[in-house]
């Protein structure tokens, strides 16, 4: 079942009933059997490996903290009788070994990510040195992916690497963390939960709040015009011009790029409403992933704004352990003594973010163009880094134009239409061929093609559904002016009756002008010759 | 903690770190600017600043940096 | 306490006129099927109904298109009434023939064979227009699950707003002068078609790989026959004339429905043979060379079949009831109003 669909609905009815009525220690065995009832209905056959995934975890966890334990206990223990350089020697030692122990688990956990979701790709990739040396090619098995596998993989790796810098303590009761692996409302797109804020928050009891749930609905509600008014009908012209990028260039790569962003940001930030909504519908509160995304004033503000668990998870797991490891250390030592302090302290520092937007790249997706994209991001911030003195020169000297208004929209503006640039990757797929169409924009000048009579309509798109994400673009950046200070659904929070009826309306509105359903075409029911 | 401001400065020379707000809210260090601080406090200070260190609250003055470093030691 | 109430009532008063309007929208954007597209407004015509009827016919094109029940009513005294819609596949005629047989007991049921031919659910669109006119029943609720195609979602049919929330930008002044009632679309189920269109289809027969009839279709024409037996209704079974039958109706079909019939003891009639005998010529009686009758056709069939009913089986002559006549004169004036002013 997808979160637009009739039975969702009443799924979760039927599931936010029973969390509330039954008795509060059954709470979070509610949401446990709602959240394995909610994946089974995805695919029978990807339960085997959310289960997998799970143990591993369970188990690596246990003998993590456990060994953690002993190690606290032997040094309380002995605090008297060691010597300082004794007990950092122990403790030195004992992080090996945890380490060893995490590693276990995270070629365990990632290989299968690995093995199911990068294979082909690096087997494709294989091929083609192979064939391209005149090898026999080969035939590579698509495997099967299972259903929100890169979200809960990092959940679990995230939580066996808090366990191993001691954040956290293991959860002993396995079905409580089979509960924090799979629950429902995010299992599919995340956010990615960190087991020191999410954890507790799943198996306490939680008391019916009609602030929290009605707050909660409105942002369901609100996720839900997001992904149907504006996401649907935006993917419509999408979809119509990556499938005839042999006629829709220049003018029309900008128009992909607009629509694009509309329809990911109205399926990913109104997902994520969807989901936190939920979660706030039954008491739990979830990471936000989004924060104006679309007021970042630069790229690394927009990674600051946008997907945050994701890019909080690749910094905090990825980009400072590599970069503050004993390895890491030696070679900026090297560096600086051999090619001079400038270059030689920023080279490690920029190794590790080109590892980790190589990295993000890849979670994206197994393909060329993810990780081009991932690159591409990697180097507009390591230039804007380097540029940042003179930047900020600039914006000393005329300190008139920087303070404006406008300048901050210019930003903004410049920050929006890069990502956007970027993020047509997405859409396009192949990687040359994005590339030439980014070419046509400056070479192909048909703009006048767009704005004639017959333009607006050269899309796939009609009149009518232009309207639909017109005004739906209007609404959310009117819901998102009045939330600038306090999100709509926390001021909401207090006022439970305007909040229903809020979603009432907002979801009458989904109802009628969503993009759904086969859509009416009256040729349909003239009845033929039958 | 004369040695650490001493490390900062060199970062930023702009910046009185004595007196500073909250370095990391006020955007005042960046990725590169902690990375560099912590290869040349590793140096200086004989410890090891671990990622996992690596948190806003323990970068977000001169004192908390230092607070760390002592912690580290002391462990 | 009386906090909780304050939050409680306001939000459920909501909740119910979100309902309402869920509901009043749906019945808004719906088709009305009045001027056009009439073949989607048959099915409810039926709830109008009143009295009762000797013969209910149930089928697809081939019984709303083919048979008058004003006529048979003028020349028989046989009251009938169709229940047909667009391609009504078999289960569609079952369900509607349960519906029906709950509210009313009529001497025989005539079932047009054609829809056997299909095991599947066919097209959306046709489904729509014969389940959307149901009224909701177990009878409805099973029929939907029957007649679904794989891309149609369950709820839609509860909700009609899911299905037809597109036409917000369509809206015409018939759905709002319809809104809540429509006017029947149909002579007693008939559809009146009065254009001639004559000739020979030219659609060419093409050969099977298989030509036994779906297992799912006969099951539900078994089913149908147990339920008529349940009742002690009669199920007669017929095949409607078509000139180009070897496009429409292939032999080993008609083999399998007659032996069908033998079996079970029903009588089966194919119309196909008898055009000749029923005296239908193709020049003037057909509005689409000769796939469907039009209404002089109709007629003449109607006239063909009532006197085999007559010979064969014993009726009560309504006509000569004054309750059932005086209903029945306002039926059949209406009829030929109506088929006159189209001329």
């Amino acid at each position: 079942m997808q979160f637009s669909s009739a039975i969702f609905v009443l799924f979760l009815a039927l599931t936010i009933l029973l969390y509330y009525l039954l008795p509060k220690k059954w709470q979070w065995g509610v949401l446990l059997v709602a959240s394995y009832v909610f994946y089974l209905s995805q695919g029978v056959q990807y339960i085997g490996f959310l289960l997998y995934t799970t143990v591993v975890t369970y188990f690596t966890g246990r003998i993590l903290s456990a060994r953690a334990k002993k190690e606290d206990d032997f040094v309380e223990a002995n605090r008297e009788t060691l010597t300082k350089e004794e007990r950092k020697a122990f403790r030195a030692s004992e992080k090996k070994a945890r380490f060893r122990i995490l590693l276990c688990g995270l070629v365990l956990g990632f290989g299968l990510l690995i093995l199911l979701k990068y294979t082909a790709f690096f087997a494709g990739g294989v091929r083609d040195i192979v064939t391209a040396f005149g090898g026999a090619s080969f035939k590579i098995p698509s495997l099967l992916i299972p259903l929100g596998l890169s979200f809960y993989t990092f959940q679990s790796m995230g939580y066996l690497i808090d366990l191993y810098r001691k954040k956290i303590t293991a959860e002993t009761n396995f079905l409580k963390f089979a509960l924090f692996v799979s629950f429902f409302p995010q299992i599919i797109q995340g956010p990615i939960s960190r087991f020191g804020d999410l954890g507790k928050e799943l198996t306490t009891p939680h008391t019916f709040s009609a602030g929290d749930f009605s707050a909660g609905l409105f942002r369901v509600a609100y996720g839900f015009f997001k992904k149907l008014v504006v996401a649907d009908t935006a993917m419509i012209g999408v979809r119509y011009l990556y499938e005839h990028t042999d006629t829709q260039q220049g003018i029309y790569v900008i128009l992909l790029i607009l629509l694009y962003t509309a329809e990911i940001y109205g399926d990913f930030t109104g997902g994520i409403d969807i989901t936190i909504g939920i979660s706030r519908m039954l008491g739990i509160r979830l990471a936000e992933n989004f924060n104006r995304p679309f007021s970042a004033q630069s790229v690394k503000e927009y990674w600051r704004r946008w997907h945050i668990t994701m890019g909080t998870w690749f910094t905090d797991y990825v980009f400072y352990p590599l970069s503050v490891s004993g390895g890491m250390q030696k070679f900026s030592t090297w560096s600086r003594s051999h090619l001079g302090n400038a270059v030689g302290k920023r080279l490690p520092v920029y190794f590790a973010t080109i590892v980790t937007w190589f990295l993000t790249g890849l979670w994206h997706g197994a393909g060329w163009n993810f990780i081009v994209w991932g690159l591409l991001n990697c180097f507009v911030i390591l230039i804007s880094q380097e540029l940042q003195p003179l930047w900020n020169l600039f914006l000393k000297k005329c300190q008139k134009l920087s303070g404006s208004g406008f300048f901050y929209c210019f930003r903004a503006a410049r920050t929006f239409l890069l990502m956007g640039l970027f993020r047509s990757l997405d859409v396009y797929k192949d990687v040359p061929l994005t590339f030439s169409l980014w070419g046509s924009m400056f070479t192909t000048w048909n703009w006048g093609e767009l704005f004639s009579a017959s333009g607006l309509t050269s899309f796939g798109m009609n009149l009518w559904q232009l309207l639909v994400l017109g005004a739906g673009i209007l609404l959310i950046l009117l819901a998102t002016n009045l939330g600038k200070k306090t999100p709509l659904w926390d001021r909401l929070a207090s006022r439970s009756v305007l909040a229903v009826a809020l979603s009432a309306c907002i979801l009458t509105l989904v109802l009628v002008f969503g993009s759904y359903g086969v859509g009416y075409d009256a040729a349909d029911f003239i009845y033929g010759q039958f | 903690m004369e040695k650490l401001l001493e490390i900062l400065s060199s970062l930023h020379p702009d910046v009185d770190f004595s007196n500073a707000g909250d370095l990391i809210e006020e955007g005042v260090l960046d990725s590169l600017d902690i990375v560099t601080l912590i290869t040349e406090v590793n140096n200086t200070f004989d410890v090891q600043i671990p990622a996992e260190e690596v948190i806003p609250e323990n970068f977000s003055s001169a004192e908390t940096i230092w607070a760390l470093i002592q912690k580290l030691d002391e462990e | 306490m009386k906090k909780k109430w304050k939050i409680l009532i306001p939000c459920i008063a909501v909740l119910l006129v979100f309902c309402l309007a869920v509901g009043f929208l749906g019945k808004l954007f719906e088709p009305k099927y009045v001027a056009e597209q009439k073949e989607g407004g048959m099915i409810r015509d039926y709830y109008k109904e009143t009295g009762s009827h000797d013969i209910l016919f149930v089928g697809d094109c081939e019984v709303y298109e083919n048979f008058v029940p004003a006529v048979l009513y003028e020349e028989y005294g046989i009251t009938s009434y169709i229940r047909g819609s667009a391609q009504q596949l078999v289960w569609q005629s079952y369900y509607l023939l349960e519906e029906m047989l709950k509210k009313e007991t009529p001497k025989a049921v005539v079932f047009n064979v054609l829809a056997l031919k299909y095991g599947e659910p066919q097209n959306e669109a046709y489904n729509r227009m014969t389940l959307d006119g149901m009224k909701f029943s177990l009878s409805k609720w099973n029929a939907i699950r029957a007649s679904m195609t794989k891309e149609e979602s369950f709820a839609s049919y509860l909700l009609p707003l899911l299905r037809f929330h597109d036409r917000w930008k369509e809206l015409t002044e018939e759905d709002f002068a319809y809104l809540f009632s429509q006017p029947t679309v149909s002579y007693q189920g008939y559809l009146l078609q009065t254009e001639v269109k004559g000739g020979v289809s030219d659609r060419e027969g093409v050969p099977l790989t298989d030509y036994t009839l779906p297992a799912s279709s006969m099951a539900y024409l078994e089913k149908m026959r147990a339920l008529c037996e349940e009742k002690g209704v009669e199920l007669i079974l017929i095949k409607a004339p078509t000139n180009n039958w070897k496009y429409w109706w292939y032999d080993e079909w008609d083999a399998q429905v007659k032996d069908y019939a033998e079996a079970h003891g029903l009588s089966y009639y194919n119309f196909i043979p008898l055009c000749g005998e029923i005296g239908i010529d193709w020049n003037t009686d057909t509005y689409d060379k000769g796939v469907h009758l039009n209404v002089y056709g109709a007629e003449k069939l109607t006239s063909y079949f009532g006197k085999i009913l007559t010979e064969t089986r014993s009726f009560v002559d309504h006509r000569e009831e004054p309750e059932a006549a005086a209903l029945w004169d306002t039926y059949l004036e209406n009829y030929y109003l109506a088929k006159g002013d189209s001329k």
